[in-house]
């Protein structure tokens, strides 16, 4: 078995995996990136629609193009790329971590590292995970494994179309459906508000004229060996209208009904993940339970835009290669989720340093106020705008605010979303 | 005449107000930067989306991670002419290997449009 050794370890080769590798390569660590698939880029390769890099870049760039700025840098650096490598353990037991790969070209292989990021990205939410009865036909597809057989290996999956849940991959995917000659029926959504952006529902859905069913759920798939329908109904005053069902006759389903971090490696390394994000318990260095073993990205928490993953990562790196120069974390100062906030990560802070913060809202709010609480005292209070579920919400603390928490016993930062005061 | 637009320009997706008068003229607000402005006079007078298809590689494998190049506009293609622009560029064979923003297809029609690749793919 081949046994190589690295400074650092990072596994995932999509924008996370990059940008961390590039900042570990960058203060001088010897740094290998090991790849599941045939070459870096990750799931941008598949998303050739543009609107990535507005705030990396101050240009809007299809994911190509987005992945090729990174891995240009990539190919021009000592990094290692390790393609058709799948890391099936980590055993980080000891200082020195062991990741066992499998790979197409170089065998079974043992690989070392003082330092691990995991950048594994998240996985789509499929049929199971929503729990759609009826049938089971062919013909159902996760709209994100269908953009990679339209885009990338050149299949359609069908050619009447109905999509269920509206996030953006489903949105994309109707205008992608569209102008590869299908026709989209519509997509339905089981809340009362679309979960895609706005611009989404404009550019790939009103252009089309493809309806968009809010407030409807889907009662059964229909079909005994292709996809033949799908019945819906009208959710009304809370209560699923069965007598107004109807039926969609089509001959493929896409779902798009979220994304999960892709942790199964991290749960098998008895890495302790979040319950909330599914992601790994972070602290201040975004280092995880496991010492220093890191995380980033879509594993993590899944991020709006690939513009945030990247500058998560960056900071992962960084705080990998401070980790391997012999920095510990300090004074950690517990981060809780208070009303109306679904999570935040990281998990906790270093007061002596300037921290950054994400988290999601559980409502829609209009002149939404932040309050902060430390030990239960409210110490401040900023002003959110408009704020809802599918937009992450960022806050930079500075080392001061936090200075109090160093006389306190097991200290903790409450955020919470309020309303601003008359 | 009023009408109610979505900003598509950025995530955002500003809602704008256009107004025209009797003269004709158009007023525009709610837009939070100045690109919402050009966005909303375009989309009343001749509305424009970028163009992101792909095109053939020739002589590639079934499940090969390059039987198609992603390929793009240089600029927004006024909505009327995206089909006729998609049949030509579902006709192309490309040969590899290809470089990011090379050109697949150069001044379309004569209307300033470029189709350029969005990725480098090798031999």
């Amino acid at each position: 078995m081949k046994s190589l050794s690295f400074d650092a370890a990072v596994i995932g080769a999509g924008a996370a995996g990059m940008a961390a590798a590039l900042e570990l390569e960058k203060r001088g660590f010897k740094t290998a990136i090991i790849e599941r698939e045939e070459e870096a880029g990750g799931i941008l390769l598949q998303c050739i629609h543009n609107g990535f890099g507005l705030i990396e870049f101050n240009e809007e760039l299809t994911g190509p193009e987005f992945a090729e700025r990174f891995t240009g840098q990539l190919a021009g650096s000592k990094i290692s790329l390790f393609c058709n490598t799948t890391v099936v353990s980590i055993d980080n037991g000891s200082e020195n971590k062991e990741l066992l790969c499998y790979s197409a070209s170089h065998g079974i292989m043992k690989l070392s590292a003082k330092a691990v990021v995991l950048a594994m990205g998240c996985r789509e939410r499929n049929r199971g995970n929503i729990r759609i009865p009826g049938d089971r036909p062919a013909g159902v597809f996760t709209a994100g494994l269908a953009q990679r057989l339209v885009n990338i290996e050149g299949y359609l999956p069908g050619r009447e179309i109905v999509i269920i849940g509206s996030g953006d991959i489903g949105l994309i995917m109707a205008r992608r459906m569209n102008w590869s000659g299908c026709k989209v029926h519509g997509v339905v959504e089981i809340q009362p508000y679309p979960s895609g952006l706005a611009r989404n529902i404009v550019q790939c859905l009103n252009d089309f004229n493809i309806p968009l069913y809010i407030s409807h759920q889907t009662m059964r798939i229909i079909g005994r060996k292709r996809v033949e329908g799908v019945e819906i109904a009208p959710i009304e005053n809370g209560a699923l209208a069965t007598e107004k069902a109807f039926v969609i006759p089509c001959d493929t389903v896409l779902m798009s009904v979220g994304l999960v971090p892709e942790n199964e490696l991290s749960k098998e390394s008895g890495i302790r993940l979040d319950s909330v994000t599914g992601g790994p318990e972070l602290n201040s260095m975004l280092m995880t339970k496991a010492d220093g073993v890191f995380a980033c990205g879509n594993v993590v928490h899944v991020h709006d835009l690939v513009d945030y993953v990247v500058e998560e990562a960056r900071r992962a790196g960084a705080f990998a290669a401070g980790w391997l120069e012999g920095e510990r974390p300090g004074f950690e100062l517990r981060v809780k989720a208070g009303a109306n906030i679904r999570y935040i990560s990281p998990g906790s802070l270093d007061v002596e340093r300037e921290n950054r913060l994400y988290f999601r809202s559980l409502v829609v709010k209009n002149n939404a106020v932040l309050e902060l609480r430390l030990g239960g005292e409210l110490i401040k209070t900023i002003k959110a705008g408009h704020v809802q579920p599918s937009e992450m919400i960022k806050l930079d603390l500075e080392s001061e605010e936090l200075a109090r928490a160093r006389q306190m016993t097991d200290p903790v930062l409450e955020v919470s979303l309020g309303d601003r005061q008359p | 005449m009023k009408k109610e637009l979505t900003c598509i320009i950025c995530p955002l997706g500003c809602t704008l107000i256009a107004e025209t008068d009797s003269q004709g003229n158009i007023f525009i607000s709610g837009n939070r930067c100045p690109r919402g402005m050009d966005y909303a006079r375009e989309e009343l007078m001749e509305p424009k989306r970028t163009l992101t298809a792909t095109v053939e590689v020739k002589g590639q494998e079934a499940f090969s991670h390059s039987r198609r190049l992603p390929v793009r506009s240089t600029q927004p293609v006024p909505i009327e002419l995206t089909r006729e622009l998609l049949a030509e560029l579902y006709s192309i064979k490309i040969d590899l290997p290809v470089k990011i923003g090379q050109p697949i297809i150069k001044n379309w029609k004569d209307t300033g449009i470029d189709i350029v690749s969005s990725r480098s793919l090798a031999n």
